[in-house]
């Protein structure tokens, strides 16, 4: 797909964004259920259209909810009022609410449904994520576990080192980068960690798994977001002349042989016997994205990443193509990824300043994304805000990335 | 007496310096992996080969390193009597399987005797103890070290 500019002619394959919403991030202590209903009746409300309206109803599942957050799509149907949509529920970890997102783009675009709501919300526990119960040793996830007691900061922690020794990074760099997201987040009314932070805080904060401290690593938060996406034909008719457009969602797997060492494998693909080494997981997961929106990183005006560490979201860059291997330090403290410079990344205060809330946070960043492209982001806006991306990776190979144009 | 036990099945075997990991090599294009696969090659441009049983390297160099000062949660077996222990977790390359595998550092190693490169070599270890089981694992040990 070619593009003559953007904000103007609309793409075959584009779906407009006609609502977005949240509840906002915390430890609220409340189901899971209530802050999904409660941010899809805020993205309702931001759409103009009433429940009645939507054809079909997509979940982003949750592995903490019990049965009902196996099949998140009816659980939020039922709280909305049983009404007769179509349903879908879909779990891919972190990156379950792109996945949602994918759905209920491909419905649209196959002429199954008008108008769909995408879902996500979670209510998470203290401290480290763990495995489901009972004895799995055929699981990976229970055996990192059992057998190595590998939580994800762990995982967080080997990449952070990896990097220092590759590209000489250094703690002093995954600072800056908690300093540039929580300066950013205290702006939301949505996140949740609303306080600024200084890199005297981050060295103050103790190690959770070398050479990482708590202030470098996202907490785990309740949270809900919402969006209503609807067909261009429908979004006319509903008197949008220029909504906010999706035209790119990024669901690839990895290629084999993947040697980085992913959560939550013990071991990584063998490379001996390869033909040879392909590019990494994340770069062909942004890369995707922009062949199917017909861009590329110098086309962007806005980047949600997902900073399950400082160290991570430095890596993000050089995926998104936003700088070469190992400049992702400098272009930090060049301030091209904070508000004013070439392009400003998490400008929601991302994961640092929220937390993650597993099948919420992809949703999220499509929400962050969205406002700041109608320029209706408060004191976090871009200005001029055209073409976003968002990006994450879940668990198991699931990658996610969106692209958003306007 | 106690018996010992590894943790996992077939991942591991023999003692001291006769220690290895076991992984499966396949047939027709060589991979090799660990943990192993038993039923079908990884490899998606393999037409797919016998899966044959191999001890990997006994050396490799550090991938990675960290540690986990926090106690994890279950399945991590641990004894919430005793004050929290941290222990180190190594990423370890090696070179001929071209393979990165993770496991604990032996016992009293920490980050700040560790650095990327460094070679190591995997050793038996005790994951944890009960009453009538020691349950074994593999350790990554630095080469210029002895127990």
């Amino acid at each position: 797909m070619e593009l003559a500019a953007y904000g103007g002619d609309e793409v075959m394959g584009d779906v407009a964004v006609l609502g977005a919403g949240m509840h906002p991030w915390g430890k609220w202590g409340r189901s899971f259920v209530e802050y999904g209903a409660t941010a899809a009746r805020a993205a309702l409300a931001d759409a103009g259209l009433d429940w009645l309206q939507v054809g079909s109803i997509v979940g982003a599942d949750t592995v903490r909810g019990g049965y009902p957050g196996y099949v998140a799509g009816a659980t939020f149907a039922r709280a909305l009022g049983w009404q007769g949509a179509r349903v879908t529920s879909v779990y891919a970890a972190c990156a379950s609410g792109a996945q949602a997102v994918y759905s209920a783009r491909a419905q649209i675009l196959a002429g199954l449904a008008d108008v769909v709501l995408v879902v996500g919300a979670d209510a998470a526990p203290k401290g480290f994520f763990r495995p489901a119960g009972g004895d799995r040793p055929d699981d990976p996830d229970w055996l990192r576990f059992r057998v190595l007691g590998a939580t994800n900061p762990t995982y967080f922690g080997l990449y952070a080192r990896r990097r220092m020794a590759v590209h000489g990074d250094t703690l002093d760099d995954f600072a800056q980068v908690k300093v540039k997201n929580a300066a950013l987040g205290a702006l939301n009314p949505n996140a949740r960690y609303r306080k600024r932070v200084t890199a005297e805080d981050v060295a103050a904060s103790p190690v959770v798994a070398d050479p990482l401290r708590l202030l470098d690593i996202c907490a785990t938060s309740d949270g809900g977001a919402a969006l209503v996406l609807s067909s261009m034909e429908f979004a006319r008719r509903h008197g949008v002349d220029r909504p906010v457009r999706i035209r790119a969602v990024s669901t690839v797997t990895p290629r084999y042989p993947n040697t980085v060492l992913d959560l939550p494998d013990i071991a990584t693909d063998p490379a001996a016997a390869a033909a040879s080494a392909t590019e990494p997981f994340r770069a062909s997961i942004a890369r995707a994205a922009y062949e199917e929106a017909g861009t590329g990183p110098e086309d962007l005006s806005v980047a949600e990443v997902y900073d399950l560490s400082t160290a991570l979201e430095l890596q993000w860059y050089e995926d998104l193509g936003l700088c070469g291997a190992g400049e992702g330090a400098k272009l930090l403290w060049d301030g091209a990824t904070a508000p004013g410079g070439r392009i400003p990344v998490n400008v929601s205060g991302g994961l640092a300043s929220f937390g993650e809330a597993v099948p919420a946070q992809a949703i999220a960043q499509v929400c962050e994304v969205t406002w700041q492209l109608r320029g209706h982001a408060g004191d976090r806006q871009v200005s001029g805000a055209r073409v976003g991306i968002t990006a994450n990776q879940g668990l198991f190979g699931h990658g996610s990335a969106v692209i958003a144009v306007r | 007496m106690r018996i010992c036990t590894p943790v996992v099945a077939g991942w591991f075997t023999g003692d001291g310096d006769g220690f290895r990991l076991l992984g499966t090599r396949c047939s027709a294009c060589a991979a090799v992996f660990f943990p192993r696969e038993d039923a079908h090659c990884r490899n998606p441009g393999c037409s797919g080969g016998a899966l044959q049983e191999v001890p990997l390297s006994r050396r490799g160099r550090i991938w990675s390193y960290t540690d986990s000062r926090y106690r994890p949660p279950s399945p991590y077996v641990t004894d919430p009597e005793l004050p929290w222990e941290p222990y180190t977790l190594t990423a370890v390359e090696l070179e001929s399987e071209r393979i990165v595998v993770l496991g604990q550092a032996v016992p009293g190693v920490t980050v700040a005797d560790l650095a990327v490169g460094m070679e190591v070599e995997v050793v038996p270890g005790v994951l944890y103890e009960d009453a009538e089981t020691i349950w074994t694992t593999w350790n990554w040990r630095p080469t210029g070290v002895t127990k």
